[in-house]
C-alpha cells in the first residue's frame, strides 16, 4: 500500500465530496422541476384538451388565454393579494418575532398559538372564517347582538373587497410562520455584538434598525421567497373561502390555472396560463436573486 | 450506459406489469367515486355488499371535492401513470371523453343479456354508450328543475302551491313582504346555474332549452327569450337575501327547513338535507317542478364507467358489476337514499316517498316526449369548457356585472370562445 | 441557558433581569406594550380555532338553526367519535383513524430526508463553495415556484415508469423533490450567518467534510432545523393533491380521507364533524410545533463560538 497515493485519493475525494452530496439534489430538480416545465412549455402549444396531446397549435392558446376577463381578473388580484400579503406577513412575523424574543414569560405558550393555523388544512378551516365573515352569521351578526346597530363588515360579499378578506385569512394562516423564521434569525445573532453595541450606548432602535435586521437579511431573503411562493399559489384559501366568488371577482391565478386544466378540459390554455405565471415570477425573481446573492458573494 | 437503460426499462416493465396483475388478477375491482357522505356511501355498500356475495372485492378509491373535479384530477393521474381503477364514477361528458381517449371497456354482452336499450331512457343512453358500444352503468338520475318549498311557511302566509312564473313571483313577494327570506340560495356558480336550467327552460320551453344548450345555436342563446331569462334571472336576485353570496347549498337548504325561507330551487339531492331535519318531502317540504317546466325534465346522472381491462376474471368482475348495478333492487335502495330516481324506467316506485314517486313518474313521462334533456349546470349538455363558460356569465350576471341584453351577448361570445 | 449573558448584563446595573433570549434590554412601560401585542396577536389567531372547537362540540341541529358563533345549548362529544372511528369517509364508516398510520409513514422519513438533504446542501453552498454555486442556487430556489398543476401529469408518468405508483415511496419521493428548494434554502441562509473561520479552522486541524457537518454545523442548526421541520411537515402533512392522485387505498393520507369526510357535493353536510376532523387531522402537526418549538433556544450558536 502506497499511504501517498491513498492521502492523495483522500483529498481528491474531500475535493469532490461536496458536489458529489450535492448532485443528487441537483439532479432531482433538474428533471422533475426544469424537465416538467419544458413538457409544459411544450403543451402550451399544443391543442391538450383532457389529456396531453401531440398536435402542435402554435400561439393560439395564448391568443384564447390573453382573450379571457378573467384572466385579467386573475392577475390583478393576484398583483393586490401578494403585495398586500407578503408586506403584513413580514411586518407582522418581523414584529412577533422581535417581541417574542424580548425573554417573554409564557413564550412556550405563544409560539404554537402563533404557528398553528399553518397546521390546519384549510378545506375546513375556510368553513370557519367564511362563517366568521359572513354578515349574516359572524362578526357583524354579533355585533349587532351585542347591540353596536351600526357595525357593518360585509367585505366578503362585495365583488370590490371580497379579496381583501382573502389578505386576512391568508396572512392569519402564515405569518406565524414567517415570525419562525425570524425568530431563527434573531437565535442565531450572537449575543456578543448587541452587548457590545449596547455599552456604546445605542438605543433598542437603533441597535434593530442599524444591526439586527440588517444581520437578518438572509431570513428576509427566505421569507419573501416563501411568501411569495405561497402567493402564487394560493389555492386551497380562494376555493374554502369564497370558491373565487362573489361571481369571479376573486379568481387568482393558481385557481384559474388548475380549473382551465383539470376542470374546465383546456389542457393547453392551462399550460399557457403556467407558463405566463413562470415566466412573471422570473421577471421578478430573478434580477431580486441575483443582486441579493451578488451582494453577498463579496 | 445503454445496458442501464435497458435494466430500468426491464425493471419499469416489470413492475408495470406486477401492478396489472395485482389489479387485474382477480382480487376484484376497484372504484374510484366521490360518495363519500353518510348516505351515500352506506347506498354505495349496498353494492359492496352485493359483489361480495358473488366473492368480489371492493377496492374502495373515494376522492371527494367539486363535485367529482378532483376525483377526475386523481384519474387522469392513474390512467397516465398506467394504473387506472376498474369502475369510475363519471358525470356525462366526461365519460365520453375517456371513450373517446379509447381508455374504456365493453359491457355489450352483458347489456344485451339483460335488455339495457329497452330500460333505459335514450337520454341517458347518449352518455353510455360510445360509437353504440355500452361503456358505463347508470346509477341514478338526479333532476335539477325542482323547487323545494317549506309547507308550514306557505300556510301561514296563505300562499298556494305556484303554477306559473307569475304566480311563483307574486308568493316569492308574499314572503318578503312577510319579513322572510324567498329564495334560499347560495351564490356560487354551479348553484345560479341550476337555477338558470330551471328559468330557461321555463321561459322558453324544452326546444328552446335544446336549441340554447344542447345544440349551442347562436341565435337561441343571443335571442330575445335569453334576454328573457336573464331578466327572470334579475327578478329572483331581488329574493334572495343579503347574504347569498358562497353559501353552501346545504345551508340554504336548512334556511327553508326552519322556515326562515320559503323557497329553494335545487335539484333533488336536497331532499336528505330535509329528510335529515326531520322533515317529510311531500307534507312538509313541497316538492314541485320550477312552473313552466312541467313535463320536461333536466337531468343529470352519475354512472360506472369500466375501463380497459385485458385479464379474464377482470373482464367478469366488470360485468358483475355493472350487471349489480343495473339491478332493481340496487337501483331502488340507492336511489331512495340518494334522492335521485332509477335509471331505468321499469322499477316499481313502492319503496319511494311521494317526491320520489314523482320524479319517476316525471322521469316516464319526459323520456317518453322527448323532453327528457341533458342538465347545462350539471355537465350533460355540453362539455365541460362550454359549461364552464356559461357559469361565468351567468354567474357574472346573476352578481350584476351585466345587464341582461349584455349577458345574452356575451354567452353567445363565451360559448363560441370554448368550443 | 448560558452563563455568559448573565454576566453581560452586570455590566448596567440598572437592568437587574439577567437575560436569557437577547441581550437587548426593554423599559417596564415598553414590557407592558410588548405583552398586550403578543397578546392581541394571540387573540386574532385563536378566534377560527375557537369558532371551530365551539361547533364541533354542538348538535347539527344548532349550526344549521344558524347559531354558528353562540355556545352550545347541548354540549355533545359525539362529533369528534364519529369524525375519529365511524364517520363514513368511504364505503366503509371507518372515520379518519386508518388514515392517520398512512399519513405517519409517509410524512416521516420525507421531512427526514429532505431535513437532511437541504442540511447539507445549504453546507455544501456555503462552506465548500466553488464555480458556478450561486447559479446552481439560483436553479434551487426558483424550483421552488413550480406550480403543481403542471406536475402533476408528468410525475404520474414517471412514478409509472419507476413502479412506484400508487405507494408510499412514491409519495416520499415527490415531496423530497418538492421540498429540497425550501429546506436547502433555509439551512444556506442560516449558515451564510454563521463564521467561516471556524469551519477553515477545523479544516487546519485536519477535520473532513462530514466531520465538520457532523462536529461543527449540526449542534448549531436547532433553530433553523426547527423551521424547515415545521414547514416540511405541515406541507407534506396538509397535501391534499399529490395524495389523492398518486396513493392507493392503502397509502392514501390523511388529507384524502378528511377531504372526503368534508367535501361531500351533494350529499348532506355534518359541519361539527368536519370541524372535529379537521381538528383531529391538525393534531400530530400540532405536537411537532410544541415539541420542536422547545429547539428554538438561543446560546446554542454562542456556546459554539466561545468554543
Amino acid at each position: 500500500m502506497a499511504t501517498a497515493t491513498e492521502a492523495d485519493f483522500r483529498t481528491r475525494l474531500q475535493d469532490w465530496l461536496p458536489k458529489l452530496v450535492l448532485s443528487p439534489s441537483l439532479a432531482a430538480i433538474l428533471v422533475f422541476v426544469y424537465g416538467f416545465i419544458a413538457y409544459s412549455i411544450y403543451l402550451s402549444f399544443t391543442d391538450s384538451k383532457m389529456m396531453p396531446s401531440t398536435d402542435w397549435v402554435g400561439w393560439e392558446n395564448y391568443g384564447t388565454l390573453w382573450g379571457l376577463s378573467h384572466w385579467h381578473t386573475a392577475l390583478v388580484n393576484l398583483a393586490i393579494f401578494a403585495s398586500l400579503y407578503i408586506v403584513a406577513c413580514t411586518v407582522i412575523g418581523l414584529v412577533l418575532a422581535i417581541f417574542l424574543d424580548q425573554k417573554i414569560r409564557g413564550e412556550g405558550m405563544l409560539r404554537p398559538i402563533y404557528l398553528y393555523p399553518m397546521a390546519l388544512s384549510f378545506i375546513v378551516t375556510g368553513t370557519a372564517w367564511k362563517w366568521f365573515l359572513d354578515p349574516g352569521i359572524g362578526l357583524e351578526h354579533t355585533m349587532h347582538l351585542w347591540g353596536w346597530e351600526s357595525f357593518s363588515f360585509g367585505w366578503i360579499k362585495d365583488r370590490d373587497m371580497a379579496i381583501y378578506t382573502v389578505v386576512i385569512a391568508a396572512v392569519w394562516q402564515t405569518s406565524g410562520f414567517v415570525m419562525a423564521m425570524f425568530l431563527a434569525g434573531l437565535r442565531g445573532i450572537d449575543n456578543e455584538i448587541l452587548k457590545a453595541a449596547q455599552i456604546d450606548g445605542a438605543s433598542n432602535w437603533n441597535l434593530y434598525r442599524r444591526i439586527v435586521i440588517p444581520l437578518l437579511r438572509p431570513a428576509f431573503l427566505s421569507a419573501f421567497v416563501i411568501l411569495s411562493h405561497l402567493a402564487i399559489k394560493s389555492y386551497d384559501l380562494v376555493i374554502a373561502l369564497t370558491g373565487g366568488g362573489p361571481g369571479r371577482a376573486t379568481e387568482l391565478p393558481a385557481t384559474f390555472m388548475y380549473s382551465y386544466t383539470f376542470t374546465r378540459n383546456q389542457m393547453g390554455v392551462g399550460a399557457a396560463s403556467a407558463v405566463i405565471m413562470l415566466m412573471t415570477i422570473a421577471a421578478i425573481m430573478v434580477p431580486y436573486l441575483y443582486a441579493e446573492l451578488k451582494e453577498r458573494e463579496r | 450506459m445503454r445496458k442501464m437503460k435497458t435494466l430500468t426499462a426491464a425493471a419499469a416493465l416489470a413492475s408495470v406489469g406486477g401492478w396489472a396483475a395485482a389489479q387485474e388478477g382477480g382480487s376484484g375491482v376497484e372504484v374510484l367515486h366521490w360518495w363519500t357522505s353518510g348516505g351515500e356511501a352506506a347506498a354505495l355498500n349496498v353494492l359492496k355488499e352485493d359483489l361480495s356475495g358473488q366473492s368480489i372485492g371492493w377496492n374502495d378509491m373515494p376522492v371527494a371535492g367539486g363535485g367529482g373535479e378532483a376525483a377526475m384530477t386523481a384519474l387522469r393521474a392513474r390512467v397516465t401513470a398506467g394504473n387506472p381503477p376498474t369502475a369510475v364514477q363519471m358525470l356525462g361528458f366526461d365519460i365520453q371523453d375517456w371513450a373517446a381517449e379509447g381508455a374504456l371497456g365493453n359491457l355489450n354482452e352483458v347489456a344485451a343479456a339483460e335488455g339495457w336499450d329497452a330500460v333505459v331512457p335514450a337520454a341517458l343512453q347518449q352518455f353510455s354508450k360510445y360509437e353504440g358500444n355500452w361503456i358505463a352503468a347508470p346509477v341514478n338520475v338526479h333532476s335539477t328543475n325542482w323547487v323545494w318549498a317549506n309547507k308550514a311557511v306557505l300556510d301561514e302566509l296563505g300562499i298556494a302551491q305556484p303554477t306559473t312564473w307569475d304566480e311563483l313571483v307574486a308568493a316569492m313577494e308574499a314572503v318578503e313582504a312577510a319579513g322572510k327570506v324567498a329564495l334560499a340560495h347560495g351564490g356560487q356558480a354551479w348553484q345560479d346555474a341550476t337555477i338558470f336550467d330551471g328559468v330557461v327552460l321555463s321561459t322558453g320551453g324544452p326546444e328552446f332549452y335544446k336549441a340554447a344548450f344542447i345544440d349551442l345555436d347562436p341565435e337561441a342563446l343571443g335571442s330575445e327569450t335569453m334576454v328573457q331569462a336573464f331578466d327572470r334571472m334579475s327578478q329572483l336576485r331581488e329574493f334572495v337575501d343579503d347574504n347569498f353570496s358562497g353559501r353552501d347549498w346545504n345551508l340554504a337548504s336548512a334556511m327553508v327547513a326552519n322556515g326562515e325561507a320559503a323557497f329553494q330551487i335545487m335539484g333533488d339531492w336536497a331532499k336528505g338535507e330535509f329528510k335529515n331535519a326531520g322533515l317529510t318531502p311531500g307534507e312538509d317540504i313541497l316538492c314541485f317542478r320550477m312552473p313552466g317546466t312541467e313535463g320536461a325534465v333536466t337531468f343529470n346522472s352519475d354512472q360506472f364507467a369500466m375501463f380497459n381491462v385485458t385479464d379474464e376474471t377482470a373482464v367478469t368482475n366488470q360485468a358483475a358489476m355493472a350487471s349489480a348495478i343495473m339491478s332493481p333492487e340496487f337501483q331502488v335502495a340507492f336511489n331512495t337514499v340518494k334522492g335521485s330516481v332509477p335509471a331505468r324506467t321499469d322499477v316499481a316506485d313502492t319503496e319511494f316517498d311521494a317526491c320520489g314517486k314523482q320524479g319517476m313518474a316525471d322521469l316516464a313521462a319526459a323520456a317518453e316526449a322527448g323532453t327528457l334533456m341533458g342538465s347545462m349546470a350539471h355537465g350533460h349538455a355540453n362539455r365541460a369548457a362550454v359549461k364552464n363558460a356559461i357559469y361565468d356569465v351567468v354567474t357574472a350576471h346573476f352578481n350584476g356585472e351585466y345587464d341582461s341584453q349584455t349577458a345574452a351577448e356575451e354567452l353567445v361570445n363565451a360559448v363560441e370562445a370554448a368550443m | 441557558m448560558s452563563t455568559i449573558s448573565q454576566e453581560a448584563v452586570v455590566v448596567r446595573p440598572a437592568a437587574p433581569v439577567p437575560s436569557q433570549d437577547t441581550a437587548v434590554r426593554t423599559s417596564r412601560v415598553a414590557r407592558t406594550f410588548i405583552y398586550l401585542v403578543l397578546l392581541l396577536f394571540a387573540l386574532f389567531y385563536l378566534l377560527p380555532f375557537a369558532i371551530m372547537v365551539i361547533n364541533s362540540v354542538k348538535p347539527l341541529s344548532e349550526i344549521t338553526g344558524g347559531n354558528m358563533l353562540a355556545l352550545p345549548q347541548d354540549w355533545t362529544i359525539a362529533p369528534w367519535l364519529s369524525a375519529w372511528s365511524t364517520a363514513q369517509i368511504g364505503v366503509e364508516p371507518t372515520g379518519l383513524r386508518p388514515y392517520f398510520l398512512n399519513s405517519i409513514l409517509m410524512v416521516v422519513p420525507a421531512v427526514a430526508i429532505s431535513t437532511i438533504l437541504g442540511a447539507l446542501n445549504g453546507y455544501v453552498l456555503t462552506k465548500w463553495r466553488f464555480r458556478g454555486d450561486t447559479i446552481l442556487f439560483g436553479l434551487m430556489l426558483f424550483a421552488c415556484f413550480i406550480p403543481f398543476q403542471i406536475v402533476l401529469i408528468p410525475m404520474a408518468r414517471m412514478l409509472g415508469l419507476m413502479g412506484l405508483a400508487g405507494s408510499t415511496p412514491g409519495l416520499i419521493l415527490v415531496h423530497v423533490v418538492y421540498g429540497l428548494g425550501f429546506t436547502t434554502l433555509y439551512f444556506r441562509n442560516y449558515y451564510a450567518a454563521f463564521p467561516t473561520e471556524l469551519v477553515r479552522a477545523a479544516m487546519m486541524d485536519g477535520a473532513g467534510f462530514f466531520r465538520i457537518f457532523w462536529r461543527i454545523m449540526l449542534p448549531v442548526s436547532g433553530p433553523i432545523a426547527v423551521v424547515s421541520v415545521i414547514w416540511q411537515f405541515t406541507n407534506i402533512w396538509n397535501d391534499f393533491l399529490f395524495g389523492a392522485s398518486f396513493a392507493d387505498l392503502d397509502s392514501m393520507p390523511m388529507t384524502v380521507g378528511l377531504n372526503n369526510l368534508v367535501n361531500s357535493s351533494t350529499g348532506v353536510k355534518e359541519y361539527n364533524v368536519h370541524f372535529a376532523g379537521a381538528i383531529l387531522a391538525a393534531l400530530p402537526t400540532l405536537l411537532v410545533y410544541i415539541v420542536a418549538g422547545r429547539y428554538f433556544v438561543r446560546g446554542l450558536m454562542a456556546g459554539s463560538v466561545k468554543g
